[in-house]
C-alpha cells in the first residue's frame, strides 16, 4: 500500500509540474486556438439555432455525429471547456508561487553585490578612490533614478546595490489575474444573467411585457427563476427609416413607450443607442413591415390579422403568411367547418419593381408597396399540437391535400380587395411596422469590464517593464559599476553609460565600454 | 474629393511598385551581393552558433558589411527606394485623407478602406523601423511587395464608392474600435515581413541554399531581425487587445451582449490567443527563435483570414464591414 501512495504522490507532483510548465500552458493555449475554429465554421446554436436545423437537415451523414460531439456549441464543449479550465488551472499553478516570490522581492532589500562585476553583463571601473559620502551620493543618484537602492559596508568599502523594474512583474502578474477575474465575470453573467429575443409590432395591441411568456425566444441563467425579470413593458409607437437613393439604410429610429414602475415614458431606441432600464437593457435588432389583413367569410364576418413578414433581403422583400383559423363558423349554430379555414401566403414588396417579372422590392421604403397573395383553405393544423412557425404555413398539411390552394394569385395595393373562389374577400388594409428586441440582463459585465481594463494595464507594464541591477563597491582604492539587466532591454547598455557617467567623481572618465549582455527572463 | 482619393491610390501603387524595384535593384547590385557577401559569411554562421539565448544589444551587434562606406550604383538605388517609399507613403495617406473628407467620416468604414488604413500603418510603422534600424532597408523589398500587393487587391475587387455609413456603424465607437483594430493590423504586417525574413535568414545560417533560403545571403543578420520582430509585435499586441476590447464595448452597446462568438470576434480571439502564445514562447529560453517566429507568420495567417476569410465567406454580425 505504502509503494502505492508514494507512487501517487510522485505520479501527481510529477504531473502538476507538467501542468504548471511553461510548454504545457503554450500547447494549451495552441490547442485554444485551434478548438475556437469550428465555431466559426460551423452555425452554433447560441448564436443561430434555425440555421443549425438547417445544416442538420442538409447534412444528414455528417450531422448527426457532429451534433454529439457538440461541433454546434463549440464554446460550451466538454472539449472547449477542457482546455480552457486546464489552462486557467495551470495559470493558477504558475501564478500563486510568483506572487509570492514577487511580494518578497518588492518587500525585500537589494541583494548584496557579487563579488567579480567583471562577470557581469555590463561593467566599468571608475578613477579615484571613494567614501561614505560617495556611497551616499551615489545611492542619492540611483535614488533620483528610481531605484530601490541599499548601502551595504564592510569596513572601508561600502557597497551600493539597486535595483529597478518590478513593474514588469507586477504588470505581468496583474495581467493573468486579469485573466481569472474575465472568466470569473463571464461565469457570473451566465449564471446571473437572462435575455430574451421579442418581434415587437407597432400598436397598442402588441405591447409587451417583460414575462417569459411573451418572448419569441429567451434564456435564463442557472440561477435565475421566472419571478426575478424585472416587470416592465414596452411598446412600439412609431418606427422610422430613411436610406439613401440605392437603399442603403442611413438611421433607424424607433419610438418605445417604456412603462417601468409605475412611470411612464417615451424613449427613442436606435442602433447602438440601447434602452438601459433598470435591470435590463433593450436593443435594437431588426426592423420589417406587418401587412393588416381583413378577411370578410361568407357569414359576412370581419376578421383582422397583422401578420409580421420576415424581410429576405436588404430592399426588404418579406415573406409571410396571415392565418384566419376561426372564420367562416356559422353565426346561427356556432358550428366551425374545420375544412374552411383560411390562410394566406404572401409576398410583400414595399416598392414594386418597373420590370414585373422580378419578384423582388426596389426599394427598402413604401414607395409603391403590393402585396402577393396566395389563399389557402382547409385544415390549418393548429389543433395537432406541432409547434408551427408562424411565418410559413404548414407544409404536412399541404403535402397531405389538406389544405389546398384556393383560386388565383393575387396582387394587391393597399386599400384594394380580393374576392376568393366562394365569394369571400380579403383586403388589404396597409402594413405596421415591426422591430425585433432583445432584453439581455448580463450582471457580469462590470466584473468583466474591469478585467479588460486592468488586463490592458497589466500588459502595459509587463511589456514596457526592464527589471534591472545595478551595483557600486566603492573603497578606498577605486570605484566599480556592475550591471545586470534581468529582462530583454535593449536600451540598458545606455542608461548603465548614463549612471556610471553621472557617478563618477568629477572629470573622471570610466576605463573600460560596459558590455551588455542579454538575459532572459522566463514568463 | 472621391476621385483625387482614388487618383492617389494609383499614385501610391505606382510609388510602391516602383520603391520595390529600386529595392530589388539595391538586393541584386548592392552592397551585399557578390564579393560583399564572401566576407561576411565567416561571422555570421558564427553568430548563428554561439546564437540562442545569448544575444547582443543593437548597438553591439558586429557592423553590418552596409556600413562600410559605399557609393556603388546599388546603394544609389536604395536610397532612391526610400525617397519613392516616402512618396507614396505621402499619396498613401493623402488617399486616406481625401476619402475620409469625401465621405466626412473615418476612412474606415469598409474593408477597401480597411485595407487602405491598415497598410498605410503598416508604412507607417515600417518607415519607424526604418528610421531606427537603417540596415533593415533591404527588407523594403517585401514590405512594399506586401502593401502593393493589398492596395491593389483593394483597389480592384474592394472597391466601393464613397458613401455614408449603414446605422449599424453610426458610433464613435467605429473611430476607436476599427482605428485600434488597423493600426494593429499594420504593425502586426511589418512583424510578419521581419519574421519570416528571420526564418529565411535563419534556416540559410544553418546551411539550407534552397529557394527561399537562399534569399537569406543578403538579409540583416538573425538576431537583428528576431530582435526587431519581438519588438513590433510586442508593440502591436496591446494596441490589438485594446481593439478587441473597444469591440466588446461597442458590441455591448449595439447588440446588447459583449461577446457574441460571431465569426470576426471568434477569429480576433484565435489571433490573439496565437500572438499571446507568441509572446509567451519568445519569453521562454527553451523554445528556439525559428519555433517563436514560426508562430508569428501563424498569427500573420489568423489576421488574414479575419479579414479575407471572414468577410468574403462568412456571414455574421460584423457582415456590414464586407465589400
Amino acid at each position: 500500500m505504502r509503494w502505492l501512495y508514494h507512487t501517487t504522490v510522485a505520479v501527481s507532483r510529477r504531473a502538476w509540474r507538467q501542468l504548471t510548465s511553461m510548454r504545457t500552458a503554450l500547447v494549451l493555449l495552441f490547442l485554444l486556438a485551434v478548438a475556437a475554429i469550428p465555431g466559426s465554421v460551423l452555425p452554433q446554436r447560441n448564436v443561430s439555432p434555425e440555421k443549425v436545423r438547417d445544416y442538420l437537415a442538409t447534412h444528414k451523414q455528417w450531422g448527426p455525429t457532429l451534433d454529439r460531439l457538440s461541433f454546434f456549441d463549440v464554446y460550451g464543449s466538454p472539449w472547449f471547456s477542457a482546455i480552457y479550465l486546464l489552462l486557467f488551472v495551470s495559470l493558477v499553478g504558475c501564478l500563486v508561487p510568483r506572487f509570492r516570490s514577487h511580494i518578497v522581492a518588492l518587500v525585500k532589500v537589494p541583494p548584496k553585490a557579487p563579488k567579480r562585476f567583471d562577470r557581469l553583463p555590463a561593467h566599468a571601473e571608475l578613477a579615484g578612490s571613494g567614501d561614505a559620502a560617495d556611497a551616499e551620493r551615489i545611492r542619492a543618484l540611483l535614488r533620483k533614478r528610481r531605484f530601490r537602492t541599499t548601502v551595504r559596508q564592510d569596513g572601508d568599502v561600502y557597497e551600493v546595490s539597486a535595483e529597478k523594474g518590478h513593474l514588469k512583474e507586477t504588470g505581468n502578474l496583474v495581467f493573468h489575474f486579469a485573466l481569472l477575474s474575465l472568466i470569473i465575470g463571464v461565469a457570473y453573467g451566465s449564471w446571473f444573467g437572462w435575455h430574451g429575443n421579442r418581434l415587437l409590432v407597432q400598436g397598442d395591441d402588441f405591447a409587451f411585457c417583460n414575462t417569459l411568456l411573451n418572448f419569441d425566444e429567451h434564456a435564463l441563467g442557472a440561477q435565475v427563476g421566472e419571478n426575478d425579470l424585472p416587470r416592465f413593458c414596452l411598446r412600439l409607437d412609431k418606427f422610422n427609416a430613411t436610406y439613401l437613393d440605392n437603399g442603403q439604410p442611413v438611421t433607424y429610429k424607433a419610438d418605445i413607450n417604456v412603462t417601468q414602475h409605475g412611470k411612464q415614458s417615451e424613449k427613442l431606441l436606435q442602433v447602438n443607442d440601447p434602452l438601459r432600464l433598470d435591470g435590463a437593457n433593450v436593443s435594437l435588432l431588426g426592423h420589417g413591415y406587418a401587412p393588416v389583413l381583413e378577411y370578410t367569410d361568407k357569414y359576412g364576418k370581419t376578421s383582422t390579422n397583422v401578420a409580421p413578414f420576415l424581410p429576405r433581403d436588404g430592399m426588404l422583400t418579406s415573406q409571410g403568411v396571415a392565418t384566419f383559423p376561426d372564420v367562416n363558423i356559422n353565426p346561427e349554430t356556432h358550428t366551425r367547418d374545420e375544412k374552411a379555414q383560411i390562410g394566406f401566403s404572401g409576398i410583400y414588396l414595399p416598392t414594386v419593381p418597373s420590370d414585373p417579372s422580378v419578384n423582388s422590392s426596389a426599394f427598402p421604403a413604401e414607395k409603391d408597396p403590393r402585396l402577393m397573395l396566395q389563399a389557402y383553405q382547409g385544415v390549418l393544423g393548429f389543433d395537432a399540437g406541432a409547434p408551427l412557425s408562424v411565418y410559413t404555413l404548414d407544409d404536412r398539411q399541404i403535402a397531405a391535400g389538406r389544405l389546398k390552394t384556393f383560386g388565383e394569385p393575387m396582387m394587391l395595393k393597399p386599400g384594394q380587395t380580393g374576392t376568393l373562389p366562394d365569394g369571400t374577400t380579403v383586403r388589404f388594409a396597409g402594413t405596421q411596422q415591426w422591430v425585433t428586441i432583445s432584453i439581455r440582463h448580463d450582471p457580469g459585465q462590470p466584473i468583466v469590464l474591469g478585467g479588460a481594463i486592468a488586463l490592458l494595464a497589466g500588459l502595459l507594464g509587463s511589456l514596457s517593464g526592464k527589471r534591472r541591477r545595478i551595483f557600486f563597491r566603492i573603497s578606498p582604492t577605486g570605484i566599480e559599476a556592475g550591471g545586470l539587466p534581468r529582462s530583454d532591454y535593449p536600451g540598458f547598455a545606455e542608461e548603465f553609460d548614463g549612471i556610471v557617467r553621472d557617478a563618477a567623481p568629477a572629470a573622471s572618465v570610466p576605463k573600460q565600454v560596459p558590455q551588455t549582455e542579454h538575459v532572459e527572463e522566463v514568463v | 474629393m472621391g476621385g483625387l482619393s482614388n487618383q492617389l491610390l494609383v499614385v501610391t501603387i505606382l510609388c510602391y511598385v516602383l520603391a520595390m524595384m529600386a529595392y530589388a535593384i539595391e538586393y541584386a547590385f548592392g552592397a551585399r551581393s557578390v564579393i560583399a557577401r564572401a566576407a561576411v559569411r565567416e561571422p555570421a554562421l558564427v553568430g548563428a552558433a554561439v546564437g540562442g539565448p545569448t544575444v547582443l544589444p543593437e548597438s553591439h551587434l558586429p557592423a553590418e558589411p552596409s556600413a562600410a562606406p559605399e557609393r556603388s550604383g546599388g546603394h544609389k538605388a536604395g536610397v532612391v527606394a526610400v525617397i519613392l517609399t516616402i512618396l507614396g507613403y505621402a499619396a498613401h495617406v493623402g488617399a486616406l485623407v481625401t476619402r475620409g473628407v469625401a465621405a466626412d467620416r473615418a476612412p474606415w468604414g469598409n474593408m477597401y478602406e480597411f485595407v487602405m488604413m491598415a497598410t498605410a500603418v503598416g508604412m507607417t510603422a515600417w518607415l519607424v523601423v526604418l528610421a531606427k534600424w537603417a540596415n533593415l532597408r533591404h527588407l523594403g523589398l517585401f514590405v512594399t511587395l506586401v502593401a502593393s500587393l493589398l492596395l491593389a487587391v483593394a483597389g480592384m475587387t474592394l472597391y466601393v464608392p464613397v458613401g455614408p455609413l449603414v446605422p449599424a456603424l453610426h458610433s464613435y465607437w467605429l473611430v476607436i474600435h476599427v482605428g485600434a483594430a488597423s493600426t494593429a493590423s499594420g504593425i502586426f504586417l511589418v512583424g510578419f515581413v521581419t519574421a519570416a525574413m528571420h526564418l529565411i535568414r535563419s534556416g540559410y545560417d544553418a546551411g539550407k541554399t534552397r529557394f527561399p533560403y537562399s534569399l537569406g545571403e543578403r538579409l540583416p543578420l538573425a538576431a537583428t531581425l528576431e530582435r526587431v520582430t519581438f519588438r513590433v509585435h510586442a508593440f502591436a499586441f496591446p494596441i490589438w487587445t485594446f481593439g478587441v476590447i473597444a469591440g466588446a464595448i461597442w458590441a455591448e452597446a449595439a447588440w446588447g451582449r459583449y461577446w457574441n462568438w460571431d465569426p470576426k470576434e471568434i477569429w480576433s480571439f484565435i489571433a490573439w490567443v496565437v500572438y499571446a502564445c507568441y509572446l509567451h514562447a519568445r519569453s521562454t529560453p527553451s523554445v528556439s527563435r525559428r519555433l517563436t517566429s514560426w508562430i508569428a507568420v501563424v498569427g500573420w495567417v489568423t489576421m488574414l483570414v479575419n479579414l479575407f476569410g471572414v468577410n468574403l465567406v462568412a456571414n455574421g454580425l460584423h457582415s456590414y464591414a464586407g465589400v
